[in-house]
């Protein structure tokens, strides 16, 4: 990447806002508060009261408390305060608000979902440069992993192949041999140089295959098998919950290379067709394999763990019983989401982000430095969709029940807009896309229509109506007036600005480009994924 | 169930196929169009094309009750879609992708979305004024006569037609007609006019295209101009044939027709109506895949149904792209680096 | 500055607007998709149950309450339903709820309202599993599945004398489950069934109309939707096929005749509703829907206004079990449950211990020649818990 050039982006440090950041936070947490207690709320005049009771003044308090995480990220702030301001919110007002009304608790698991999808689509999409339009399907793979488990129809399946199954021991054979077969030819294919040959390619196509079906006779073997000795009419213990998290990511990945192997050769817009269709073929076969997923019923009551010290912890700080799993799963997600992060800031930093970030700039250049293609998009497409099969996982035990309609497309596109939206590429940037969207589609919006219930507008122009009018408007004005995102990443930034130092010294592409469209002169000059390819064919600065 | 049977079974599933696939194509001739100058997934051309299959509704409906012969009633709701949707696709260039031409594809990508939101609840709002929410066309009478079946009072030619299972309305031959017209007239704008050759160039690039003596910008507006108005046809003739459409009808058809595009090579015109005939044709077949299953003895078969139509595309589309990564028709340019 | 002031004061009074009154407040909520590609069937229910609200708000005001309904958006999405349905179990005014459209939804909303006793009457979920849990919350006055799969099972065996039937369904937890109680049903009475499958294609049915021109059933069994089976109807009947077709209580709108046109003829649904002509009511309820929201009343519509009245009548013998003082939410849960509810357009509804209407009358309905009618009645029990 291109190195900072001197005085290319001079240091002016913005005054410290350590107080503002403070006393936002202490009264956007004292409004949060005095909106959801109701004793506090019948304490104040009516006329305050009334306000602070208005669904739409509700949910823009929620909103502020919830920026004040924002402003302490990136508000020039001593440590102590940002630390302050972002645990105290995080560990005490948000569980508190929670307390007295559970869907405080519930967006905040959602933005925390929606989240890691994100982080996960921003590995494929935002570093390695592949457009993928079916990430949903990971997500639901993890959440099916748990839900079939977690509940009776694990029971249902077992009892099923008692009476259907036949021969266990030699189905789980002839699959394992099938898949160690399969994926050995795969890599020995792979290995292949040169360019393929019409033989290479079926063979890579019959191996696919064939490791689809290899799967699929093992897992079948399997359950024949298991389904011989034990009956689980009310799913498996909720304390393997733990384990199903980690069984959940290992089933995602896999699935993400299933799917990677035979697409990842294709480019651009090939590979997000291709992926959306095969989004698409999950949720279908969610829908018709009714054995397994209950097909459109869907599965209900998934459980989940429940940790004692925690459920006594929150039984003392009155939270009713009922509350105790809300509870527990917001501390998960704070937890995974703190890991996920984590892993992501290690990854970014890492040979692979690097290898990632090159194939995504020029595929050829990167392979001719070296760097295995289809391995390094392998990875990139399993580490993304781990993501979302662990987060599938706390989306079955918060819902208690799914169905294929939660995978639709329509989610997958949402995912990616977050991720456009909050800045391609950067880790706080697609956080902030998720949190942006889903306090609009679940929060913001609908109190819309909340607050006007009682004014008789004509129906059709009655805001519960308009929620995806309003949420397209603000998804087109937020991307032209910043087409990086809300918060770009630095290294983007960098390369989109990279021309911004030589004041004045307009480089030919610019002129040519100014010429041609004038009135476009002031825009962005942003040479993302694809004005790469322009630079070339214009002959530019390189 | 013997061949007999069979025969003309089969060739049905694949006549209607073939005439679905014509609606497919020219929807996908719209996202090729836009793609092949701008490689912009234009996410947006389903309410463009629903914007069409609208306005065709209301034609109809103005038109319905005067003895106007109906084959000009079906003119002018192709005249004036087309006029509405072109208009749209440019207003929707202009405003949500123009200021974006130098940003991340990514981002005209999510603003597309943006306006294919805007454009379902506008159109909802606009019908729900007055009370209507599904649209049913008002066809003319004898639109949706059938050509010929068994009848004996056919022709020899309709009766023969008949037998071998090919059963058209009139308005699938005027789908058929209309579309054909469409193609061939695109076909000669695009590669024998002069104004197609700027098309051409301006897809190939841009900035020397420029060079030129092109205005880029406004061929552009062009493209999006022809591309809306082939979203206009298309939804007319989608109303036509199906009779019903609402506000988020164009969803579903959008998204097989962008896949019949990228089926047939993004940004090749022949391509575009190739694959929406492949995927048309596909998608019966996969639909009746459990009777052939039957028949051939393949009890295995027998899951595959109407409800596997859909991801059958998509596995047929996986399969055809390992072996041609670009599509059918795709021209695959060498890279440099 | 001065400008600034007066817009902000102007802001705050629209705020605290018609919060204002003395009175209390009692708030009935609706759960239904209102945007996006559901929004039509979702706004009927909310409709459908806003006329009701406006006729029981008279009544309210005489016991001192303010009566009126707030529109949830489920869109429907199981979990913005479920954050939806947290919204209204923290708003403490709101004492009941009218929905949802998918059982999808219901399911996990109906959990989520459950702890804090908001009791919910379903104007259109007939999934087993949306009672079967045993909330004490949920309720609905539709059909079971297993009540009307039967039904409609029973009726072509006995009336329309079929020996084979193919079965469609719209892939959906409404449309599939009742499919599947159909053909459990049809094979108990040995029915061939020439063909079963789902589809969520809503415009082309070529492929399937020619599957049912080869395999020649006596009967189709659809279980789905009026905007789908319309249009499926019509290009069936286009494509020569006359045989008869069967549905639930998704068909019954005036819609079916709009979409389906002719092909609309032959057809026949179970639903709880009675036909228009048997009920004076009926006609008086849609002459206030259309002219109150300049639409024509749908089936949805219809059963959001019965779900609302069951409501209401079970709110207000909780405000009279309460002394006519505002009742708690438990009270409220309890009275819906125990409602006796008349005066409704599908008779009358009691609940049984899971929330499912005791005994129902079940009609079967006909379309022919665009005209609705009333072609057999039913009585169906809620099976025993």
């Amino acid at each position: 990447m291109t190195a900072v050039r001197p005085g290319s982006q001079p240091p002016t440090r913005a005054p410290d806002r350590s107080l503002s950041l403070i006393v936002l936070a202490i009264i956007s947490s004292a409004l949060l508060l005095i909106s959801q207690e109701r004793s506090w709320l019948a304490a104040l005049p009516s006329f305050i009261g009334n306000i602070l009771k208005n669904p739409l003044v509700a949910s823009l308090v929620l909103t502020l408390f919830l920026a004040n995480l924002l402003f302490a990220y990136r508000w020039n702030a001593q440590l102590w305060a940002k630390l302050l301001v972002g645990g105290l919110s995080l560990f005490l007002i948000l569980p508190w608000a929670g307390r007295d009304n559970t869907s405080v608790f519930d967006l905040a698991i959602q933005i925390g979902i929606f989240a890691a999808l994100s982080l996960g689509l921003n590995i494929v999409v935002g570093l390695a440069g592949l457009l993928d339009l079916g990430y949903i399907a990971f997500f639901a793979v993890g959440a099916y992993t748990w839900g079939i488990f977690g509940s009776g129809q694990i029971g249902k399946v077992m009892t099923y192949f008692k009476e259907n199954g036949s021969n266990g021991p030699l189905t789980l054979i002839i699959g394992l041999a099938l898949l160690i077969a399969t994926a050995l030819s795969l890599r020995a294919i792979n290995r292949v140089k040169g360019k393929r040959t019409p033989a290479a390619n079926w063979g890579f196509l019959l191996a696919a295959l064939g490791l689809v079906i290899g799967v699929i006779l093992t897992v079948r073997g399997a359950v024949i098998l298991a389904s011989a000795g034990t009956a689980l009419g009310s799913g498996v213990n909720p304390n393997f919950f733990w384990l199903f998290l980690i069984l959940a990511v290992a089933a995602a990945a896999s699935v993400g290379v299933l799917i990677g192997l035979p697409v990842l050769k294709l480019k651009g817009d090939y590979l997000a067709i291709i992926t959306l269709g095969l989004g698409e073929v999950i949720r279908v076969l969610a829908n018709n394999l009714s054995i397994y997923s209950n097909g459109s019923q869907g599965i209900t009551p998934i459980g989940s763990a429940s940790v004692p010290w925690l459920d006594s912890l929150a039984g003392g700080l009155g939270f009713s019983p009922d509350q105790y799993n809300l509870f527990f799963l917001y501390f998960l997600v704070l937890v995974i989401i703190a890991v996920i992060i984590l892993v992501n800031m290690r990854l970014d930093r890492s040979r692979i982000g690097r290898a990632w970030i090159a194939i995504r700039e020029d595929e050829i250049a990167a392979q001719a430095m070296g760097i295995p293609l289809v391995q390094t998009k392998l990875i990139a497409f399993a580490t993304g969709a781990s993501f979302a099969g662990i987060m599938g996982v706390i989306f079955a035990a918060k819902q208690t029940f799914i169905s294929p309609e939660s995978f639709i497309l329509t989610q997958s596109i949402s995912v990616l807009s977050m991720v456009v939206l909050g800045g391609l590429g950067s880790i706080p940037g697609v956080i902030l896309g998720a949190a942006v969207v889903t306090i609009l589609n679940i929060s913001l919006l609908p109190s819309l229509g909340e607050a006007t219930a009682n004014l008789n507008l004509p129906q059709q122009v009655n805001p519960a109506q308009l929620q995806r009018l309003v949420f397209g408007g603000i998804l087109v004005a937020m991307m032209l007036f910043r087409p990086e995102g809300l918060l770009p990443s630095v290294r983007q930034r960098r390369m989109m600005h990279e021309d911004d130092d030589v004041a004045g010294n307009l480089t030919p592409q610019d002129s040519i480009a100014g010429e041609l469209n004038p009135e476009n002169a002031a825009e962005v000059y942003s040479p993302g994924i694809a004005t790469r390819a322009d630079n070339e064919r214009g002959g530019g600065t390189q | 169930m013997d061949f007999a049977t069979l025969a003309p079974f089969l060739v049905g599933v694949i006549v209607s196929g073939l005439v679905l696939g014509f609606v497919y194509a020219i929807i996908a001739l719209g996202y090729t169009m836009v793609y092949g100058v701008l490689q912009l997934i234009n996410f947006a051309h389903s309410e463009v094309f629903v914007t069409g299959a609208v306005v065709g509704f209301e034609v109809f409906r103005v038109l319905g009750d005067s003895p106007m012969n109906g084959y000009l009633k079906l003119l002018i709701a192709l005249l004036a879609a087309m006029l509405v949707s072109g208009l749209l696709n440019v207003l929707i260039e202009r405003l949500a992708y123009r200021p974006l031409r130098n940003a991340p594809r990514l981002v005209p990508l999510i603003t597309a979305i943006g306006v294919s939101l805007i454009l379902q609840d506008l159109i909802r709002i606009i019908e729900g004024f007055q009370g209507r929410f599904d649209l049913t066309y008002r066809l003319p009478e004898g639109f949706s006569t059938s050509f010929c079946g068994a009848e004996s009072s056919c022709a020899p030619i309709g009766k023969f037609l008949g037998t071998v299972g090919i059963q058209l309305q009139l308005k699938e031959v005027m789908l058929v007609v209309v579309s054909l017209i469409m193609l061939g007239g695109l076909n000669y704008l695009v590669n024998y006019t002069k104004l197609g050759r700027a098309i051409r160039a301006v897809a190939q690039d841009r900035v020397t295209a420029g060079l030129m003596g092109i205005d880029a910008n406004g061929i552009i507006s062009l493209t999006f101009l022809i591309g809306g108005a082939l979203g206009g046809v298309s939804g007319v003739l989608f109303g036509l044939k199906f009779g019903t459409v609402n506000a988020y009808s164009g969803f579903d058809p959008g998204i097989v027709a962008f896949t019949a595009a990228v089926l047939g090579g993004i940004g090749s015109i022949p391509g575009a109506v190739l694959g929406g005939l492949v995927l048309g044709v596909i998608q019966n077949l996969i639909g009746v895949t459990n009777i052939l299953g039957n028949v051939l003895g393949l009890a295995n078969l027998g899951v595959i149904d109407s409800s596997y139509q859909r991801i059958g595309a998509f596995l047929v589309l996986v399969l055809i792209l390992i072996f041609k990564p670009t599509g059918l028709l795709g021209r695959s340019n060498t890279e440099k680096v | 500055m001065k400008k600034t002031s007066i817009l902000a004061l102007t802001l705050l009074g629209s705020l605290t607007l018609g919060a204002a009154s003395a009175q209390t407040t009692i708030k009935i909520a609706t759960l239904s998709p209102l945007s996006g590609g559901q929004s039509d069937l979702g706004t009927q229910i909310k409709n459908g149950a806003q006329l009701a609200v406006n006729e029981y708000a008279s009544q309210f005001k005489r016991l001192g309450f303010d009566l009126s309904l707030v529109g949830y958006d489920d869109q429907a999405d199981p979990a913005t339903g479920t954050a939806a349905a947290r919204k209204i179990a923290a708003d403490n005014s709101i004492l009941a709820v009218v929905g949802t459209l998918n059982s999808g939804v219901a399911i996990p909303s109906s959990a989520a309202l459950a702890p804090s006793h908001v009791a919910m009457v379903s104007p259109a979920n007939t999934a087993n599993q949306v009672t079967d849990r045993g909330l004490k919350n949920m309720n609905r006055i539709v059909a079971r599945d297993d009540a009307q799969g039967p039904a409609g099972a029973n009726f072509m065996v006995s009336k329309l004398k079929v020996k084979s039937v193919y079965l469609l369904n719209d892939k959906t937890a409404y449309g599939e489950g009742l499919a599947a109680e159909v053909k459990k049903a049809l094979q108990a009475k040995n029915v061939k069934i020439s063909g079963d499958e789902g589809t969520e294609e809503k415009s082309d049915f070529s492929a399937i109309i020619q599957k049912i021109k080869l395999t020649k059933p006596d009967a189709i069994y659809f279980g789905g939707i009026y905007n789908q089976v319309g249009v499926f109807l019509k290009q069936l009947r286009e494509q020569g096929v006359t045989i008869p077709v069967v549905g639930g209580d998704g068909l019954d709108s005036e819609q079916m005749v709009t979409i389906g046109g002719k092909g609309s003829d032959n057809v026949f649904y179970t639903t709880v509703a009675a036909p228009a002509e048997a009920l004076p009511a009926a006609k008086t309820v849609a002459n206030n829907y259309s002219k109150t929201f300049g639409k024509d009343i749908q089936g949805f519509g219809l059963f959001g206004y019965d779900a609302a009245k069951v409501t209401l009548q079970g709110v207000l013998a909780a405000i009279k079990a309460n002394g006519n003082k505002l009742p708690s939410r438990e009270q409220v849960e309890t009275a819906v449950r125990k409602v006796r509810a008349t005066g409704l357009l599908s008779g009358t509804v009691q609940f049984n211990s899971v929330g499912d209407r005791q005994s129902a009358k079940m009609y079967i309905m006909n379309i022919n020649n665009g005209k609705f009618t009333l072609d057999s009645t039913i009585s169906v029990k809620a099976p025993t818990q």
